[in-house]
Formats: C-alpha cells, structure tokens, sequence
C-alpha cells in the first residue's frame, strides 16, 4: 500500500486547564485517502474541535504522543502557515474576527501566501478580484462582505460562507469543515454543499465535522467516524450517519464503555 | 566679554569652512562650548545676523527656562538624567564622528533598513556613518545636490501662487514682520520647559505662509524627507494659513534616524485663519535605542495650533515608533466659532521605550468641534501612555468632542495607560470618552496564520486594522510606508 494521504496515528493532546494538563485527544486513529470525503460525528466536548485545531496547527495544544503523515510529510512539526502552504484548510467552527482587516485584501494576502509558498505566480489586485467576485457569487455572498472588515457583524451564515469562500480561493487539498453547516438555512447549507461537492476530486479531500445528517444528504461521505472521549469509536459507511440519527449516541458509547 | 568673543569667533571660522567644504573634515571642530547661557544665546542670535527684537525675546525665554525645573526623566525605564550643560547648543553642524562603516552599525538596524527597502548608500547616511575620506565630497556633494535642485523647483511653484516655504532663520531675514507678528504667539517662549528652551537657542526649522484664498498646490512633504537628515535639535517650524488657506504638511521618514543628538527639543506653531486649513502629519521613527533602550533620542516637543478664525480647521495625524522617551501633546486651541481640532494618533512602544503623549483641545468659541482618535501599541517591556485634556470654557456653548482611546497590548510584560482629563464649564457642550484596551489575541493569530499567514504578516495585519482610523489620515503614500513600519516595529515581538 502506497503512503496514506492522511493518517493520524495514536494522537494524543491536551490543553493547559489552569497550570494542569487537561488531556482531550486520547489515542485516536484515522487514515483518510486521497480523494475521499469523511465524516465525523460525535456528541459535544468529545474532542472533534480539539482534532481540527491540532491538524490545523495551533499551538495552545499539546500533542503528547502519536503521529499525523500528510502527504508523506510529518504534519506536527511544520508550522500553522506551512501547513496551509502544504494544501491543509481549516474552516472554523467559530470564525474569528479580524476588527479593521478589510475581507478582500485580508484574502488577497493569505491567497498570494499561500501562492508564493506553492511555487505558483502571485494574483494582481484585477485577477484577484475577478476570482473572489466569482466565487463569492457562486456562494451567493452579498458583495459588500468582501469589502467589510473580516468576519466583524457578519451574520451567523455569513462567517460561515465567509469560511467557505476563503477554502474556495485557498484551493487547499485537504480541508475541514467544523460544523459548516451549523447555523446556515436551508438555501445556504444546499449552496455550501455545492461548494465542497465542486471541489470533489481525485486530489481532495475533506474531513466533515457535523451534527446534522442534512449536510451529509447533500456530501455523501465515503466515511463516517464516531467520536467520543477523544476517541474514534466506531467506523462505518453512509449508513452509520443514519443510525445515529434514529439512535443517538447512547448506545455506542455503552457499547465502547 | 573676552569669552564670548573667542567662541564667537572659533564659531565663525568653524561654520564658515563647514559651509564652504559642505562637510566638516576635522576633529578638532568638535571644539564648540558645552552648556547654556546668556552668552551662548547672544551668540547664536549673533551668529545668525538677527534683529535685536529675537535677541531680546530669546533672551527672556532663557530667563524664563532658568528659572524652570526640568521634568525628572530618571523615574522611567532608569534613563539617566539629562544634563543640560553636557549639551553643544550651537554646534549644529560639528557632529561626533560616527562608525566607520556599516560594520560598526547595530545589526538590528541595518536588518529594519533591508526589510524597509532603503538602498545601500541611503542606509549608511541614515546611520551615520562616516564616509570614505576619499569619497567624502562625492557624498556630501551628492547629498546637498539633491535636496537643493528639488527645493529649488518646489520653490518656483510655490512662489507662482505666493506661498513662502524656506528655514525660519531665512524667514526671519527676508519676512520679519511675518515672523514677529507670528512667532511664539501659540507657544509662547516661556510655555513649558521644553519649548523656552527651544526659543531661547533654536537655528533650525521651517516657515511656510499660505497666504489668503490659496490651496497650497503640493504637500509639502518631500522636500523634509530628503532632508530628514538633517533634523535639527532645536527645530522651531512655523505655519500660517490666511483665510481660505489649506495646506498639507509632513514631517519626518519612516526610516529610523540615528542621531548624535540625544536630546530633541523642537516646537511647531500653527495659525489657521478664517475657514482656512492646516493638515499637519508626522511619521516618526527616530533611533529607540538597543533592546535596552542604550542609545535612543529623547524626544520632547510642544506642538501646539491655533484656530483663530472661524470655522478654520487643524488636524493632527501621527504615526509615532522611535525614541527612547517620547513626550509629545499636539494641541488645538479651538478660538474660532465653529473650529475643528482633530488628533490621530499611532504611538507603537516596544523594548524598554517608553512615550508619554496625546493632546489638548482647548473650546474657547462656540461650536467648536473636536475628534481625538489615540491608539497605542504596546510590545516587550515598554510602556505608553495616553493623556488627553479636553477643556471647554465657559463661553464655548455648543462645544463637542468625541474621544476615542484604544490600547493593543502585544505580551504580558508592557503596559498602557490612558488619562482622559476632561474640564468643561459649559452646560450645553457635550464630551465624551471611550476607551478599550486588548490583546492581540491567540485566536487572531492562529485564524491568520492557518492561511497561510506568517507570523510577522499575521501580527502586522491585526496591527494595521487596529490603527486603520489614524492611517487612513494620512497622506497616501505616507500610510503605504507607515504600514510597513508598524510592521517592522513589532518584529519579533510575539511568539
Ligand atoms: N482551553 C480549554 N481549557 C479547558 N478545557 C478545554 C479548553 N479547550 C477545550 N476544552 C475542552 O475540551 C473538550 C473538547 O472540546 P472540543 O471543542 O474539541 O469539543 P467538540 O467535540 O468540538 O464539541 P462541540 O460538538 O460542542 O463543538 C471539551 O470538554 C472542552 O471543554
Ligand atoms: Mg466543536
């Protein structure tokens, strides 16, 4: 077998809680190849956050033993903007706010990093433009919130097709979504969807954070993961999202307790 | 007085072959008398062939500043005191010599100059280093060429439409009445310690004089930046706009400035008559010192305008990142009906610097109006402060102003302080006041560099969105540079 795109082998994190160590990740697997979209559900505080961060980067979390490959590179120990510059996106599960950093050269900026990190020409302001206007529009994004400060008084569903629109630009390959689809109405969840669906290709793929099965309606997942106590406890396929949607999470975590 | 007539002469052979040579080549120059008296100050007025009226009005302001107790300077960040009479007071063009070459230059220095983009050559000018013996009239020829063919093209357009922009010691030979009428009467030479003695010894600065209904048709900005070098101890500028005047003035570079000069004493005066204007912005980056603070310019300087007339309006923008001690209150005395005073203000703070500054607005006539926008910064171990007074008097009816004072602070170990002093004796006039202060948050940081931001480009991001409202006061290209220095001021601050 060929180098898993992504593989996440015994991780365990914690997060300094008032000078003690508070472990959350404690011991999860997960390989997700390329061009597959997985998901992940689990109940609150069972660490799906925790993982995003600490793929992502950030550095308040402190890995304590396992290992993460992506693309056959060692994932932990490259640094927040490496990673992205190394195709992995993030979108938050609460977007941050960026007070006087205008949206499109807030974007222009991390698009051109990320660019430049890639070996790949730079976007003048009019390309830039032109392609952030487009795919703005295919999110059915009001204009003005390009030229709004970043994610400052935006709407719920906005911070959220904010996120969307920055993973469009970013053409990561390797993104996740921490409950995307949370907050958005029916029109804007179909039109998210849309969006990850368009980027579905051999060389993408996605690790989906949800609670909802609408979204996985839209995004049918190669896979699906529970997790709890910082933990994968069971795999399966579409099917398992259903499931859990009729049972809830009771019985597989008496089932793993 | 034997003495004096010594000085004076070592004085007059010394400028003189420093004029010719347009560089001075020898150490012995070094030789003008330290420290401040009557005599020093006869002396300078003499040297500059002045009217007997500016003897006399130094020579009160000298009076004036005996008799003054210098603020104690030793209480912040342990800088040493400053001793007054260790100081060359007209010595001006004899400086200290410099490093050799760029190799004895602070390091960190030079890396700002290379992240700012500023040539190799300009770089060792702004250093002061000496230069080659054997190129040494090649640079200074150079130098002087180029600021005095741009000054002379500026000048002809200017003179076309009537405006006077030239030193204020030519000022005070080709426009004396000007001078007189104007001189001192917003600062006058016994305001404060500072500023009395800047009048009693200053030789440097500008005069510029728009006269009625005329919109000065350049910023007048270049000019200074090319000769920013040259930054006097003393300065003394002085601006006046006519009715229906406006102009635009800039002072300083964003390039960090050493100087042999530790202590800055400089004051700026500015009239604005009816409905006139006078936009006034300062980016100032002089040397801080090294991560100890060793070596920094003590800057201290009154700035101070006056809206005479009505509905005339003074703005003040400032983008404030060197010095070792910065103490600085531009201020509007707000006389006219209707009159606008503005104050923007970026103060960054970082190592062991510490800046003291803000402003004053003064509600004398009705209506009058004023904006104060202050951010700080505040990074490593420094410390800012921002102290605003906003006076209304009793005839200012209808008087208002906003304030709004925000601190970033950048690590655990700086500070920033805000003292509002509000004093209002007029029931109908309305001040208020909002202040906050934060953190550059981890959340900010991990959201930018998750995009591939690098840490320095994530921090000067969230940096220049924070002080957006004083830069975008400035004048375009101005704001471009000024964003890149907030950046480069905080390098390696977080983390
Ligand atoms: N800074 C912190 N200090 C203490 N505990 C923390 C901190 N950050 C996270 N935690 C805890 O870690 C656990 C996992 O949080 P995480 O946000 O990863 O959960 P989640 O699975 O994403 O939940 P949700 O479905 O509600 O989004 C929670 O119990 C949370 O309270
Ligand atoms: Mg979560």
């Amino acid at each position: 077998m060929s180098d898993p795109f992504l593989a996440i082998r015994g991780l365990c994190a914690s997060i300094d809680d008032n000078g003690t160590p508070k472990p959350i990740l404690q011991g999860l697997d997960l390989e997700i190849p390329a061009g597959e979209v997985h998901a992940i559900m689990g109940p609150n505080g069972s660490g799906k956050s925790t993982l995003s961060y600490v793929l992502a980067g950030r550095a308040d979390y402190a890995v304590t033993a396992g290992s993460v490959s992506f693309k056959g590179q060692d994932l932990l120990a490259m640094e927040p903007d490496e990673r992205a510059a190394a195709g992995m996106f993030l979108a938050f599960q609460a977007p941050v706010e960026l007070p006087g950093v205008n949206n499109a050269n807030f974007l222009r900026t991390a698009v051109n990093a990320v660019r430049r990190a890639r070996g790949e020409a730079e976007l003048d302001a009019m390309q830039f433009l032109k392609a952030a206007r487009g795919q703005a529009k295919a999110l059915s994004m009001p204009e003005d919130l390009l030229k709004r400060n970043v994610n400052v008084g935006f709407s719920g569903g906005e911070k959220k097709r904010n996120e969307v629109l920055q993973m469009a630009m970013l053409a990561p390959s390797f993104a996740i979504l921490d409950e995307t689809d949370s907050g958005l109405d029916i029109d804007a969840l179909r039109i998210v969807a849309e969006g990850v669906q368009a980027l579905r290709s051999p060389t993408f793929s996605a690790l989906v954070i949800t609670h909802h099965q609408r979204l996985l309606d839209y995004l049918v997942p190669d896979r699906v993961h529970v997790m709890a106590r910082g933990r994968i406890l069971r795999s399966g396929g579409p099917e398992l999202a259903h499931q859990l949607e009729a049972q809830g999470y009771a019985g597989f975590l008496a089932e793993a307790a | 007085m034997p003495a004096v007539a010594e000085t004076l002469n070592t004085v007059e052979t010394l400028t003189q072959s420093t004029y010719k040579w347009g560089f001075e080549s020898d150490i012995e120059m070094d030789m003008a008398p330290k420290g401040l008296n009557e005599d020093i100050v006869r002396l300078i007025s003499a040297r500059k062939e002045e009217p007997e009226w500016l003897l006399e009005w130094r020579l009160k302001a000298f009076a004036a500043w005996s008799g003054m107790k210098s603020p104690d300077w030793s209480k912040v960040g342990g800088h040493p005191p400053i001793d007054y009479q260790d100081v060359h007071y007209y010595a001006a063009p004899v400086k200290k010599p410099g490093p050799k070459s760029l190799d004895e230059v602070d390091p960190a220095l030079l890396a700002v100059y290379e992240k700012l983009g500023i040539p190799l050559k300009e770089r060792a000018i702004l250093a002061g280093v000496e230069p080659d013996p054997d190129e040494r009239p090649q640079i200074a020829v150079d130098a002087v060429f180029d600021s005095v063919s741009v000054a002379t093209t500026f000048r002809s357009t200017l003179a076309k439409v009537g405006v006077i922009f030239c030193p204020i010691s030519e000022a005070v030979r080709e426009h004396p009445d000007l001078v007189r009428q104007y001189l001192g009467s917003v600062v006058g030479p016994s305001d404060n310690f500072y500023a009395a003695l800047n009048s009693a010894v200053f030789t440097d600065g500008s005069f510029v004089f728009i006269p009625k209904g005329v919109k000065c048709p350049m910023e007048l900005s270049t000019y200074f930046r090319i000769n920013a070098r040259n930054t006097g101890q003393f300065e003394r500028t002085l601006i006046i706009a006519e009715d229906r005047a406006s102009v635009s003035y800039l002072e300083g570079c964003t390039a960090p400035m050493r100087d042999e000069n530790q202590l800055h004493a400089a004051v700026v005066e500015l009239v604005a008559m009816a409905d006139a204007s006078i936009k006034y912005s300062t980016v100032q980056n002089w040397y801080p010192g090294d991560a100890n603070g060793v070596g920094g310019i003590y800057n201290f300087v009154t700035k101070r305008g006056a809206c005479r007339g009505a509905r005339s309006k003074i703005s003040w923008t400032q983008v404030e990142t060197g010095s070792a001690i910065t103490w600085k209150y531009p201020s509007c005395v707000l006389q006219g009906e209707g009159s606008v005073g503005e104050f923007y203000s970026v103060a960054v703070t970082n190592n062991r610097q510490q800046a003291d500054t803000g402003t004053k607005m003064i509600h004398i006539g009705r209506n009058t109006r004023s904006t104060i926008v202050a951010k700080t910064i505040s990074a490593g171990r420094s410390d800012s402060t921002y102290r605003g007074l906003v006076r209304v008097l009793p005839k200012a009816s209808g008087a208002r102003n906003h304030t709004q004072c925000d601190s970033l602070l950048i690590g655990d170990q700086c500070g920033a302080h805000t003292v509002p002093y509000i004093e209002n004796r007029n029931m109908s006039a309305k001040v208020e006041h909002e202040a906050t202060t934060s953190k550059i948050s981890e959340d900010q940081l991990f959201y930018c560099r998750s995009r591939g931001l690098s840490e320095e480009d994530a921090v000067g991001l969230i940096v220049n969105g924070f002080c957006k409202d004083v830069l975008k006061e400035l004048p375009m290209e101005f704001a471009v540079e000024a964003q890149k220095l907030l950046q480069v001021s905080l390098e390696g601050s977080v983390g």
